[in-house]
């Protein structure tokens, strides 16, 4: 730990706003030399946004960043390097196909009579990674590498220039556990000699593994900022996901729902051991007619791994599933559908939304995807489902010929989810359907689908937002790390205890 | 920015007539049209006597039906290529499918000479109809090939259609030998000059493939689902399209209309020539296509504006040939155009307009 | 707290020119080895000097070629800007009168901002590569008309004396021609391996994101690739000229698929970033051997060789997406 106490960044009150959307809201942090600071939040809390502001890649409406005591404002990534703020990436963004000492030095080769010189260039490499403790052939391609490998020759980049501040964003979303620890040996080493690391990750124990202090965001502003050792996981979870101080805890209503019959016992469909290499380890489960199976859990829980699987929008490398007790083979979406599910992503612009097509065209597509190309439905009954759940489900169009594109984020979700019910599923997964949509639409989507669920139609609800799920589920299914982790039924949870085992503590134990 | 003026009150009348004028400026067949448009004033004063028909021996002639004749085996090949196009494809190979199935049905066909008494009398080597069946087929199994090459090994589109378009043409200057091949079979004759009904027969062939088309892609979802496949492909597949058939369907289609266009243009020079024959067509067709209005990128497309595009091209050929310039400026003219075309809908130009205008 | 981090790399897609390039000069070998014993007197070394002789031309289109689909693009104009070189150099020689040095600077000049001015519509309105070139081609071609639709004969005494020129080496001979085209390919490796610009190829071909985010500036790298692709389209016209001794629009028609063909047979991947230049060279002999043997046997009609080729292309498209599938 280091004794000095001006911090080499310091962020304050950025403020973004997008068409439509307040990304940032006073956003900040502070990061100091020698020291790991993590910065958490779960999708949409503006953490990627902040970094892009960082970076040079946004410019923010408002506010300041200080370098070292001097205000800068990086216009580009290339800027932002410049300075001294050098980043690393997930997707790690070299050139694969380049060696290892070349995507070091691309852009600042070694000379030799004006010719690239290999020989110095390959030893300037080697002495950069042996910095890292770091002790591999450099005169091989990149690709041949591991990702981790990979990784830490970013890093060799980013820290072979004069750099004041080291920003990680996302590194381990794709590393196995080997591989993430000999990460965090290399910022160890970092921080020894002094590296201001900003380390941007959603994994709660990686977190608690390398973090010195921690910055949690949440709805585009700042929450607070926290020593990594006196915060326990409970009050972090909560910080990201569980409601809001202020107002009261969540408990699930013991009896069922006012009106409409309680889920039939009747089973629909059965995963067994349902598991995919490096996204999810096998999970069981059991969805009945008519019941609303909530499944919560931090971002990258492989609950949308899970989640496609069931809709064979991924192939599972294990496990079975059994639709009406007899097992189906679901290896694409077509299949899938044929037995009665449909699924509307998470992701709604680019696996959800066929941007320059019409909302009635949107609405009937998949429908008639199921129906055929031959048997196409007509223009007026087109014209009447699409009419039909613009009012059930309240979207704001100006026409049902306006392309999708134009519309707000919370519209387009409506419509994605009006093509889905035209389908008149028997299962509907809903992947996280009410982020990024105002609370009066939340709250319109959200009554819809339990009016669905009384009619007989199950559904696999994923959400980030705890008190939602905690509010409609019949069933609870908590996912951590890529396991499932507890199921629970109604009434047999509260918040706080979901978050403890979201935290990965068991209820009761302290901080 | 200058004071507000004051507003004429509107009446409902106005407004819905000035919507209406709106709606019309912002027609995407409006600029294709308006381009074919500039070139037929043009030529009306350019070539006396343009736009007269006369009616000969039971036929229309004129310029305009010279034009409409001469254009049929590109506006084929241009409705094919739609298609591919708007799934995010190319098809480069076009040319070489002319060439293909255009030496098939000349060599099946032929010619031989037999004597009837005193008069000599061309009999087919091979029944005519069996003839164009099979060039017919050699055409679809290219587009097979394609389809398969790009739906199922995943190589991307100009990559395998270039295979096609290097083997296709050696396959056909092999069949020939190089040479052209003579057609002396009569009846073959009427599908490329014969008339119906005072109208070229191609005319015909041309109208019956666009009605097809159109009832194919208006009629039942192959229209939504290539617009949707060339938009979001990954969104079409979650949503259960079969992407992977529709690919290969677009591919197949644009082969086989490229098969009709070359035996159209074998009938019509009565010979195959293997090493000239649609050489180039393929640039024809993407211009055709984009001229009117469809997008390289994929997505919405307009079969109507892509038989438009043909036209202009037909029109501005003739133009050219009129104003006597040597035919050649063609090429350059047509150069231009793609650049200015391809250029005008770029997003980046969009975007450096919007921020001049800002 | 150290934990030294070692690591043995894994071969991977970066096999793929290794391997496609290996199969190549197998290729090459078994082709000789197949025509020697077959046909007496194929396997002599001037029938491989003959190969670099009718093919000299070929070998610095695809050099240029090379450059393009190694920073992952295409250039469909070269053989009209062959074409456009041999009829400027003609002209220039016959009608005008310059001096052949003039004429030679004038052509390079031309066919570099030919190249570079379709680089800069490509990268600047963000195009696709094969529409410009594409447009390019016919703009190129419908030039050269422009300037004659016959053929011009050159009869400029420097011309004709390169072209009668034999160089004699090893027993054999080669042309002037035939030594340039191999001059270029090694200047082009020297280029592709020692230079930032050539190392900048790669980078833009292998992650044309990543290399921008790394500060390499890719618009310079893409202007300057095409103007490069141009400026040897040039000079193969220039040879090309002296090769046959006459200007004329319709030389080189469908050269730039042997280009791309040579290319793809020599090793480099067609979606950029893998590869060698000195492919170029195994490619051009593959296709001239393919040519020779063909020649030789009599009996095959010469219409074989773009069949050959053209699945040659196939097989060695499908290898590599299949080996970088694998990756």
């Amino acid at each position: 730990m280091t004794a000095v106490t001006r911090p080499v960044l310091e962020v304050t009150g950025i403020h973004m706003q997008f068409p439509g959307v307040k990304a940032l809201t006073n956003a900040g942090l502070r990061l100091f030399p020698g020291e790991v600071h993590t910065l958490m939040g779960q999708n949409g809390a503006g953490k990627s946004t902040l970094i892009k502001v960082l970076t040079g890649v946004y410019q923010p409406d408002d506010g300041s960043i200080v370098l070292d005591g001097r205000a800068i404002h990086p216009r580009s990534t290339q800027d932002a390097q410049n300075l001294g703020i050098s980043t690393v990436y997930q997707e790690v963004n070299l050139c694969p196909n380049l060696s290892v000492a070349e995507n070091i030095f691309i852009g600042r080769y070694p000379r030799r009579f004006g010719m690239v010189d290999w020989r110095t260039m390959r030893k300037q490499a080697a002495e950069l990674l042996a910095r890292l403790d770091v002790h591999i052939d450099v005169s091989q391609p990149l690709a041949n590498y591991p990702l981790a490998i990979q990784q830490m020759v970013a890093i060799a980049r980013a820290t072979s220039v004069e750099c004041r501040v080291l920003i990680l964003d996302e590194p381990t979303s794709s590393l196995d556990e080997a591989e993430v620890q000999t990460l965090f040996s290399v910022l160890r080493r970092l921080r020894e000699q002094g590296m201001a690391i900003l380390f941007v990750t959603h994994f709660l124990d990686q977190t608690y593994a390398i973090s010195d202090r921690i910055t949690v965001m949440r709805n585009g502003e700042r929450e607070g900022e926290y020593a990594c050792a006196e915060l326990s996981r409970l009050a972090l979870v909560n910080k990201m996901i569980g409601a809001p101080d202020d107002s009261q805890s969540i408990e699930q209503t013991g009896d069922a729902a006012a009106d409409g019959a309680a889920p039939s016992q009747e089973t629909f469909l059965r995963a067994r051991g349902l598991a995919r290499k490096g996204a999810l380890a096998p999970v069981d489960l059991e969805l009945r007619r008519g019941e609303l199976l909530g499944l919560a859990g931090l971002l990258g829980s492989g609950r949308t791994e899970l989640a496609r699987l069931l809709f064979g929008a991924d192939k599972a490398d294990a496990g079975s599933i059994d639709v009406d007790g007899k097992p189906v083979a679901l290896a694409n979406p077509r299949d899938a559908i044929a037995q009665g599910i449909g699924f509307c992503s998470e992701d709604r612009k680019h696996e959800g939304a066929i941007l320059a097509l019409s909302v009635r065209e949107n609405i009937v597509l998949a429908l008639q995807a199921r129906q055929g190309i031959w048997r196409a439905i007509p223009f007026k009954r087109q014209q009447q489902l699409a009419n039909d759940y613009v009012r059930w489900l309240g979207v704001k169009t100006a026409s049902i010929e306006t392309p999708i594109g134009s519309l707000s984020g919370g519209n387009q979700q409506k419509v994605l989810l009006a093509r889905w019910l035209a389908t008149e599923p028997r299962l509907m997964i809903l992947d996280e359907p009410t982020r990024g949509i105002d609370v009066r639409a939340k709250q319109e989507i959200m009554d819809y689908v339990s009016s669905l669920c009384r009619k007989g139609m199950s559904i696999l609800f994923i959400s980030s937002e705890l008190p939602e799920v905690l509010r409609v589920s019949d069933r609870m299914l908590v996912m951590r790390d890529r396991k499932a982790c507890g199921e629970y039924q109604r009434g047999q949870l509260d918040e706080s205890s979901v978050l403890h085992v979201i935290a990965g503590e068991t209820a009761g134990e302290g901080a | 920015m200058n004071a507000p003026v004051a507003a004429k009150p509107s009446t409902p009348a106005t407004e819905a007539s000035q919507t209406a004028r709106v709606t019309l400026l912002q027609h995407p067949l409006l600029r294709p049209l308006a381009a074919l448009l500039v070139l037929l004033v043009l030529d009306a004063f350019l070539v006396p006597g343009f736009f007269r028909v006369t009616i000969k021996d039971g036929h229309l002639y004129g310029s305009l039906v010279d034009i409409l004749n001469r254009a049929a085996p590109l506006t084929l090949a241009a409705l094919g290529m739609t298609l591919v196009i708007a799934t995010r494809g190319i098809d480069i190979s076009v040319g070489a499918v002319v060439a293909l199935s255009g030496t098939v049905s000349a060599m099946l066909i032929g010619g031989t000479m037999v004597m009837h008494g005193s008069t000599p009398e061309y009999v087919a080597n091979t029944p005519m109809a069996l003839s164009l069946l099979a060039a017919f087929g050699v055409a679809l199994l290219c587009g097979l090939w394609n389809g398969v090459l790009v739906a199922g090994i995943k190589l991307q589109p100009i990559v395998a259609t270039l295979i096609l378009m290097v083997a296709g043409r050696g396959l056909a200057q092999l069949l020939t030998d190089g040479q052209i091949v003579t057609v002396y079979y009569e009846p073959f004759f009427f599908l490329g000059s014969g008339y119906l009904f005072g109208l070229p027969f191609s005319l015909y062939v041309v109208a019956a493939v666009f009605a097809v088309t159109m009832l194919l892609v208006r009629k039942t979802a192959l229209g939504l689902f290539i617009q949707a496949v060339g938009i979001n492909p990954v969104a079409a597949r979650l949503a259960g399209l079969r992407t992977a058939t529709l690919i290969i369907f677009v591919y197949v289609f644009c082969s086989a209309c490229a098969g009709l266009a070359g035996m159209l243009i074998t009938s019509n020079i009565k010979s195959a020539d293997a090493n000239n024959a649609g050489l180039l067509l393929e640039l024809d067709a993407i211009l055709a296509v984009t001229l009117g209005g469809t997008s390289l990128l994929g997505g919405k497309f307009s079969l109507v504006g892509s038989m438009i595009g043909a036209l202009i091209i037909q029109t501005l050929t003739y133009t050219i040939y009129s104003m006597g310039v040597p035919p050649e400026v063609n090429m350059v003219v047509k150069s231009i155009v793609v650049f200015v075309v391809c250029i005008s809908q770029s997003s980046e130009f969009k975007r450096i307009l919007r921020r001049r205008a800002a | 707290m150290s934990a030294q981090v070692n690591a043995v790399a894994k071969p991977s897609l970066t096999a793929a020119p290794w391997f496609t390039a290996a199969i190549t000069v197998v290729l090459l070998v078994a082709m000789l080895g197949i025509g020697g014993a077959a046909y007496p007197g194929f396997l002599s070394l001037q029938v491989v000097f003959n190969l670099l002789i009718d093919n000299g031309y070929l070998v610095v289109l695809a050099v240029g070629m090379g450059f393009v689909i190694l920073s992952g693009g295409i250039d469909l104009s070269v053989g009209a800007m062959l074409a456009l070189s041999t009829m400027v150099a003609a002209w220039l020689l016959q009608t005008a009168h310059w001096h052949p040095a003039a004429v030679i600077v004038c052509v390079l000049l031309m066919g570099a901002c030919f190249g570079a001015l379709m680089g800069l519509i490509i990268h600047v309105f963000k195009l696709q590569p094969f529409i410009v070139t594409l447009a390019g081609m016919f703009l190129a071609r419908g030039l050269c008309y422009l300037i004659s639709t016959d053929s011009i004969a050159i009869d400029q005494p420097v011309f004709v004396a390169l072209s009668q020129t034999q160089v004699h080496l090893f027993g054999g001979f080669l042309s002037p021609g035939a030594i340039i085209g191999l001059v270029v390919l090694l200047m082009a490796v020297w280029l592709a391996h020692f230079t930032a610009f050539g190392r900048a190829v790669y980078a833009v071909g292998g992650n044309e994101t990543s290399a921008a985010m790394m500060g390499l500036n890719v618009g310079a790298t893409r202007v300057a690739v095409y103007a490069l692709s141009g400026f040897c389209a040039a000079l193969g016209g220039l040879l090309f000229a002296v090769y046959t001794l006459s200007g004329y629009a319709l030389h080189g028609q469908g050269t730039e698929l042997d280009a791309i063909a040579a290319v793809v047979i020599g090793g480099t991947l067609l979606t950029g970033g893998y590869g060698y230049i000195a492919g170029a060279l195994s490619g051009v002999l593959v296709l001239g051997a393919i040519q020779t043997l063909i020649a030789f046997d009599g009996t095959l009609s010469s219409w074989w060789t773009k069949i050959v080729i053209g699945a040659l292309l196939f097989v060695f498209c499908v290898v590599q997406r299949v080996l970088s599938k694998k990756a």
